[in-house]
């Protein structure tokens, strides 16, 4: 436990913070599924006297996406080819995909939901009759037979609520509480000395008191999310928070690794995912367990039309999928949408309705629908309060019964991120074995360089969300992800053991970096009269509507309906430029302050990786997502490959590359 | 008041209540709501686009979570849910689990990894 939280300005930054210097051999940053999976394998490799050290910006318990509760699982192989698997990824992410990271994340994530289920996540079941079983009553458990309730082909229901919980708890036994630090933010990572590439320490900050913390260590697992907040949002006001993916996500994962030279794969790859509007609710759940429709605003269900299936037969192969890419979907919504047929809604009446008919021509009586009706409408409501509270109580606000009218959804903003439905991130080592592709040239080209999911950077490794162009991972994935990191860190200092990491600069130089904003406000905070407004320097909260503004005028946010050219990308580029400069005049007078001019830098850098990509790659590669107007075409001729791109940390030069991009699978059939 | 993970919620000493110092950052993920001992935080939905009187409030226990949605008009539901089939503190971490080869794929708990078919690998 760290110390507890403050009032605002009750406890002042002070222009020089305590410095605590720590030595570990391993150092785990970030503290959400990836995080507590490494934690819960380490020690399973680790000789006895190996110092592991996790780093958590919030707690534990609560941290990272599944903070407050997932209604499902959305991988889970189980009965289904392991190849089917990496069909069904490569054809969501239109076809630019390392398929060797994506088949081995399959082959693990099993093992990771068993143990979910057995530290007490509760998973739905199907009975003997063919009814859904809520996941307390007594059945076979997944490794007895247990059959899961199915709502597509990778996803299984559960109870979520305390999904977090129940994976922290065991991972936080297992590495010791005494070596999980929180309230911590790491907010930099350190290059050694001696050794060019090879990654030796990290720094950050306490939130709850003025101290400032530097890390040495072998060898290092960042996971630290997506990013959030980086467009403005549909919701500018109080309901800026009420981010589809969670606020606190700022992209400090891609950031800190890019720094230190890590090169990014994909990085043009952002989701827009259609929710319900304004309190973002899942819709998963209602297009595939209650097989509810979308409808456009003249009430035709639009998705099975003639004009559907000749707008996707724009994309092949990827339009012609059973499950059309989400991407595609979303562009389908976008053309409704723009044509004056909006709003979207989902018909969650009519779905509803469908199931109490069917449950009366079946022959049940109106005691039995009634009773059935509660069961079902428990569902429905669970999938919200699960996951999304917020949505929940939009529907409270609003009068809103699902069973009697239906709700408008909507695409988002565009997030960044590579667990879910999209994939950007960090490029990495796939494993060690034959069926690996190996490839000349440099390792921002490979598939493999011994560690798998080592990043280019000796010893850094990164998983979750980190690790790009291998999404659909989602929770259990990241969690299974972050447990190979574990052993492959052990191999790594193994290997290593001679290896002594040491810093290129000092514990106080360091310190004075992390805290410039500090020193900067005590400096000029007397020159005006309200702390906030002040010529010389600026508050982390404007900078980031700063961000938010031009990214959604020029980087194809939600005011261009996603659109965007080489033009307007370069305009915001220059914006950048000068907001990254900026960054370094953003002031703090408390450490809550001090966080959130960290998490804008943070934000400012992988934005701006962002935009590079989508300026280098000249096609529009995820219709629905963005669209370049200068090339608005799907370009699988030339651009059916990766765009990597690599921050050389001396000459502070970007370098961006198209990388070819080799199928492990077969692909005819392509699904 | 510790758990929120954007370290919003703190403690207003003169009052003895906690508050929300950054409620446009605020997830409503209700962590601080759901862990609060005295059930003393309550969550009005955001101002700029749910209309007021709505209220959705849980109670958590160790094994479960009931949650009372108070609609704008007045009506109520009530729904329970479980949250965990086993008791806090029961989850197996494994402590005595030790892998035996570093050089492999497995994982601790791993017997058998598969590698693509070949049959269904390109070409």
């Amino acid at each position: 436990m760290a110390l507890p939280n403050k009032p605002m300005g009750e406890l002042p930054a002070v222009a020089n913070p305590e410095i605590a210097e720590h030595e570990c051999d391993v150092l785990i940053v970030g503290g959400g599924m990836a995080a507590c999976g490494t934690a819960f394998e380490i020690k399973k490799w680790a000789p006895a006297d190996m110092k592991i050290t996790l780093v958590d910006k919030a707690s534990l318990e609560r941290s990272g996406a599944v903070a407050q509760g997932l209604s499902a699982i959305n991988t889970y192989i189980g009965e289904n080819p392991i190849e089917n698997y990496v069909k069904m990824v490569r054809n969501d992410l239109m076809g630019v995909v390392r398929e060797d990271l994506i088949y081995d994340l399959g082959r693990h994530v099993d093992d990771s939901v068993h143990l979910f289920e057995e530290w007490g996540l509760p998973i739905w079941k199907i009975s003997e009759d063919g009814s859904n079983l809520d996941g307390s009553k007594p059945a076979p458990k997944l490794t007895e037979g247990g059959k899961p309730v199915r709502t597509g082909k990778w996803q299984i229901m559960i109870n979520g609520e305390s999904y977090k919980c129940i994976v922290a708890e065991p991972a936080k036994t297992a590495l010791g509480e005494e070596n999980c630090l929180e309230r911590i933010f790491i907010v930099k990572l350190l290059l050694d000395k001696n050794t060019p590439n090879k990654i030796a320490g990290a720094v950050g900050f306490s939130t709850r008191e003025n101290k400032v913390h530097v890390f040495k260590c072998k060898t290092m697992m960042v996971a630290c999310g997506g990013a959030v907040n980086i467009f403005r949002p549909r919701s500018t006001g109080e309901g800026k928070g009420r981010a589809w993916y969670p606020v606190w996500n700022a992209g400090s994962t891609y950031t800190m690794c890019a720094q230190v030279g890590a090169t990014l794969t994909m990085m043009e790859n952002r989701f827009t995912p259609a929710r319900f509007k304004d309190g973002y609710g899942p819709v998963g759940a209602w297009f595939l367990l209650f097989k509810a429709k979308v409808q456009n605003g003249l009430g035709e269900f639009y998705a099975n039309t003639d004009a559907v299936k000749d707008e996707l037969g724009k994309f092949m192969p990827y339009g012609a999928s059973a499950v059309t890419p989400t991407c595609l979907r979303n562009h389908l919504m976008i053309e409704e949408l723009k044509a004056g047929r909006g709003p979207i809604y989902m018909a969650t009446d009519v779905a509803l309705n469908a199931f109490l008919d069917d449950a009366r021509a079946a022959g049940k009586d109106e005691k039995e629908v009634k009773k059935f009706w509660k069961h079902l409408e428990s569902e429905a409501w669970e999938d919200f309060l699960d996951m999304s509270v917020g949505q929940a109580g939009l529907w409270a606000g609003m009068n809103i019964e699902p069973e009697k009218t239906g709700s408008e959804i909507m695409p988002t903003e565009p997030y960044m991120l590579g667990s879910h439905s999209g994939c950007c991130g960090i490029w990495v080592s796939g494993p060690d074995e034959d069926w690996v592709p190996t490839i000349d040239g440099p390792r921002s080209h490979q598939y493999k360089w011994g560690y798998n999911r080592m990043t280019t950077v000796d010893g850094l490794f990164t998983a979750g969300d980190g690790v790009g162009a291998s999404g659909h991972k989602f929770s259990s994935g990241s969690h299974a992800e972050g447990r190979m990191c574990a052993k492959q860190m052990v191999k790594y200092c193994r290997d290593n053991a001679g290896y002594t990491p040491e810093l290129k600069q000092t514990a106080q130089e360091l310190a004075d970096e992390i805290y410039a904003p500090v020193k900067l406000y005590l400096e000029h905070v007397g020159k005006s009269t309200a702390a906030d407004v002040n010529p010389n320097y600026c508050k982390p909260a404007g900078l980031m509507m700063r961000l938010m503004k031009a990214t959604d005028e020029y980087g194809g946010g939600v005011a261009t309906y996603y659109m965007t050219s080489g033009k307007l990308l370069n305009i915001c580029l220059d914006l950048l430029e000068m907001m990254r400069e900026d960054a370094e005049l953003m002031a703090a007078g408390d450490l809550h302050e001090l966080m959130r001019c960290w998490e804008n830098y943070h934000r400012i850098w992988c934005v701006e990786t962002h935009i590079r990509h989508i300026e280098f790659r000249k096609e529009s590669r995820y219709p629905g997502f963005y669209y370049r107007s200068d090339f608005p075409t799907v370009d699988d001729e030339n651009w059916k490959a990766f765009v990597n791109s690599t921050f050389d940390p001396e000459t502070k030069e970007w370098k961006c590359e198209k990388v070819p991009c080799v199928n492990i699978i077969e692909t005819d059939p392509w699904i | 008041m510790y758990i929120c993970p954007n370290d919003l919620m703190v403690l207003n000493k003169e009052a003895m209540l906690a508050y929300n110092q950054e409620p446009d950052a605020c997830w409503e993920c209700y962590s601080c709501v759901k862990i609060c001992p005295q059930g003393a935080i309550y969550v009005r939905g955001y101002n700029d686009f749910v209309p007021m009187g709505g209220q959705v409030h849980p109670m958590r226990s160790s094994d479960s979570i009931m949650w009372t949605v108070k609609f704008r008009n007045g009506n109520m539901k009530r729904f329970k849910f479980p949250i965990r089939t086993t008791a806090e503190g029961a989850a197996n971490a494994y402590p005595d689990l030790k892998g035996d080869n570093l050089d492999n794929e497995l994982l601790s708990t791993q017997k058998e990894l598969p590698s693509p078919d070949p049959a269904k690998m390109a070409k």
